[in-house]
């Protein structure tokens, strides 16, 4: 709906915008979907619904806030559409999951070692790009979602909010909860990879 | 509550996150501040949880420009 005080974003303008976010975008969309592809796509399909919509944009300056938004509920859809059980599957996230939170830190940092090695620290020097990567992609969706938004892309919980369309308590807990799975996951690659340091030495909590 | 009041570490680190994310209202951020001054096994804590958080939106940062850059051009071009 446009009114007639506002003027709507032009083609040329638009253009401009989407290709000055179009690595992020697409980093988002590779992310969500997991498989190049469908990120492509996904991209293209919310550009489309994008130009669309352009009557909502408020203004230029909040075009990346809203682009995101306009990506991840197109992904959101499209993953409604794709399940047998989309209620039941989507809103999997109180349900006894975790069994306490998950800390790389309370399970690698000595404090009397503190003048002379930090495990913790280099617990995060040895992990690559592709373990971050892996990691994200084996979280649940739900979980995934809300940390490429906050963690990767530094959307403020607000618009996660108003993205998500759900109150801005349930994007706090959830992403901590997310960020819990996300250390877990990390954890996990680590050891894998063979990387994770013996605990012989260590106070555990 | 006074100036030299500290909020401990228990309800530090329940904030801790948040700190990071600068989603706290001025005064517990400044609260919790003020703890971390103070506090070596928070401020180690701090320490990590940020340094994780740097590496994810790193992640963001590196990422190889799009190779769609055309098709969205023509996609846009048909509008």
């Amino acid at each position: 709906m446009r009114t007639g005080a506002e003027v709507t974003i032009s083609k040329e303008a638009f253009e401009t915008q989407v290709l000055g976010i179009l690595g992020p975008l697409h980093g988002v969309a590779r992310r969500l979907t997991r498989n190049e592809t469908d990120a492509e796509d996904l991209v293209a399909e919310s550009v489309t619904r994008a130009w669309r919509a352009r009557g909502s944009l408020a203004d230029t300056g909040a075009f990346r806030g809203w682009m995101f938004r306009i990506l991840t509920n197109t992904f959101i859809s499209e993953r409604r559409k794709a399940l047998v059980r989309p209620r039941e599957e989507l809103l999997v996230d109180e349900c006894g999951e975790e069994e306490g939170a998950f800390s790389i830190f309370e399970r690698l940092h000595q404090p009397f070692l503190l003048w002379f090695s930090n495990p913790e620290q280099e617990f995060l020097d040895k992990l690559l790009r592709e373990d971050l990567d892996r990691a994200l992609a084996a979280l649940p969706e739900h979980y995934r979602v809300v940390i490429v938004l906050a963690d990767v892309e530094g959307l403020k919980y607000g618009e996660i909010a108003e993205t998500l369309d759900v109150p801005v308590g349930t994007v706090r807990s959830r992403l901590a909860r997310a960020r819990s799975a996300l250390q877990r996951m990390l954890w996990t690659v680590a050891r894998d990879h063979g990387l994770q340091p013996s605990r012989a030495a260590g106070t555990h909590r | 509550m006074s100036d030299t009041d500290d909020m401990g570490c228990e309800r530090a680190l329940t904030r801790l996150l948040e700190f990071i994310d600068r989603e706290l209202p001025d005064g517990e951020h400044d609260s919790v501040e003020r703890h971390l001054r103070t506090c070596r096994s928070c401020f180690s804590r701090l320490e990590f949880e940020s340094r994780l958080k740097q590496r994810l939106s790193a992640l963001s940062a590196e990422d190889a420009p799009s190779k769609s850059r055309d098709r969205i051009r023509d996609l846009i071009k048909g509008f």
